[in-house]
């Protein structure tokens, strides 16, 4: 039995919001993998939970009208890794979240509630990063979207306000249009594991693929909520594509990540494996973008 | 609080149930104690160790840390779905004795109904597939090699790529 003091349940997206403005000091909880055992540990025992787990119009991948990538915000990791939007468009996104825990955590971890939680290391926040993705929050009032980078307010707080809830996260056309990702997680083991460190890239190459066009860069846990380092960006944006160029690009991100000690690495530990992965990752986005590098 | 419960129908194990569980249960409290099915094992309780894992709508799920008011309308199925009428053990079950990949035998039923999915996706995977497949388990006893082992040659033994 878990500590709760009451359990309401929403099945649709107007039920939640409801729910949320009658009980102000409920905890949302959609599939339970961080808020459940945080109960469990004590941590949020005896408070009440709103469900949203039953609300299917929160499910699923597809294409909007402007083809932007519109993912519900309860679709769980696993759907995510195995659906065709996701691969043929953003596949890194996929891949990052295939990275979250086991299986079994995988079927039942939703991309809504790893943002929310306001989590560093979430494997989703950071490459939605570097995928500059709006969030979409339903209240009282409506809709309201906003960058993911503004949803970060500080550690473990995100910008959802009074009545409302997370109802999809969107990757608008012209962020993904011509770009190819890449995401390595650094973590002690290969499952059941926080990152960490991680580490997004993607690359937009020119047509000849001899110049980054665009690039973007976001980390896990190099800060207290996951960032960019816009100086690796604006360092690498419009240059010729070299080694030379991964290994400056790598090195700049210092300019910008501030990652802390802590029992899992050290803040030396952190900056340096940080630097590897901004190098690895530049040059395998660019060979998925059909670039050559040594 | 006061008791809270509500009314969850479902069907484990191929039969259609109703019950009323008090909303504060996880899956695995109502498996085990309305239910009965104790091949679904508490362990860690956290979603770590994988010992209560249960097959939900054809995907595997931590019991532990899913609330039993959302089996309402699933269809569950747990390691006692596997043997025939008379107790007959399933082809992974017995592979799983045969390649001695049951020591203690706690961690067991969550590792099959884990096999179960990869079995009935119907594809043939790679060892390294395989080992990511199954790692939402811990084994302290027998290490992983056998269990790997059993679950391999049971996929290729459905394949028809061993002789049964």
């Amino acid at each position: 039995m878990y500590d709760m003091k009451a359990l309401y349940e929403a099945n649709t997206v107007k039920e939640a919001v409801k729910l949320r403005l009658e009980h102000p000091e409920a905890q949302i909880i959609a599939g339970g993998s961080d808020v459940l055992i945080q109960m469990r540990e004590g941590k949020r025992a005896g408070k009440e939970l709103i469900s949203i787990y039953m609300i299917d119009e929160m499910r699923g991948v597809k294409l909007d009208g402007e083809e932007a990538i519109r993912i519900g915000s309860l679709t769980s990791f696993s759907h995510i890794t195995k659906d065709p939007i996701i691969q043929k468009y953003i596949n890194v996104l996929g891949e990052a979240v295939d990275m979250v825990g086991g299986p079994q955590i995988r079927n039942i971890a939703t991309i809504g509630g790893n943002t929310c939680n306001g989590v560093t290391s979430a494997d989703s926040a950071s490459t939605l990063f570097a995928w500059d993705a709006i969030i979409e929050l339903t209240g009282p009032e409506g809709i309201r979207r906003i960058p993911i980078s503004d949803f970060y307010i500080k550690a473990g707080t995100v910008d959802i306000r009074e009545g409302e809830l997370q109802t999809a996260v969107i990757i608008p056309k012209k962020s993904y249009e011509g770009y190819k990702g890449h995401y390595i997680k650094y973590a002690n083991r290969n499952a059941m594991d926080i990152a960490t460190t991680g580490c997004s890239v993607n690359v937009k190459l020119s047509e000849d693929k001899k110049t980054v066009e665009d690039i973007r860069i976001a980390y896990g846990v190099a800060g207290p909520i996951p960032m960019r380092t816009k100086s690796a960006e604006n360092l690498a944006k419009g240059q010729p594509v070299s080694k030379e160029l991964a290994e400056a690009f790598g090195k700049e991100v210092l300019a910008d990540i501030n990652p802390r000690d802590s029992w899992r690495a050290s803040k030396d530990f952190r900056k340096h494996v940080a630097v590897e992965m901004a190098t690895r990752c530049f040059i395998e986005s660019v060979k998925l973008s059909g670039g050559e590098i040594e | 609080m006061t008791a809270q419960y509500k009314l969850v129908k479902c069907t484990i194990n191929g039969k259609y149930t109703e019950t009323m569980v008090d909303v504060r249960a996880s899956l695995t409290d109502m498996l085990r104690d309305d239910y009965r099915l104790t091949s679904v094992k508490k362990g860690c309780e956290v979603g770590e160790c994988g010992a209560c894992n249960v097959i939900i709508d054809h995907e595997c799920y931590n019991s532990c840390i899913y609330l039993a008011v959302w089996a309402d309308g699933k269809e569950i199925k747990t390691l006692e779905s596997l043997m025939g009428p008379n107790g007959e053990l399933s082809d992974i079950q017995q592979a799983f004795i045969d390649e001695a990949a049951v020591q203690c035998g706690f961690c067991t039923p969550g590792f099959i109904m884990s096999a179960v999915e990869i079995l009935e996706s119907g594809k043939e995977y790679t060892r390294d597939e395989l080992r990511k497949l199954m790692s939402g388990h811990l084994c302290r006893c027998t290490g992983y090699e056998n269990i790997l082992n059993a679950v391999e040659k049971t996929m290729l033994r459905r394949l028809g790529k061993l002789p049964s």
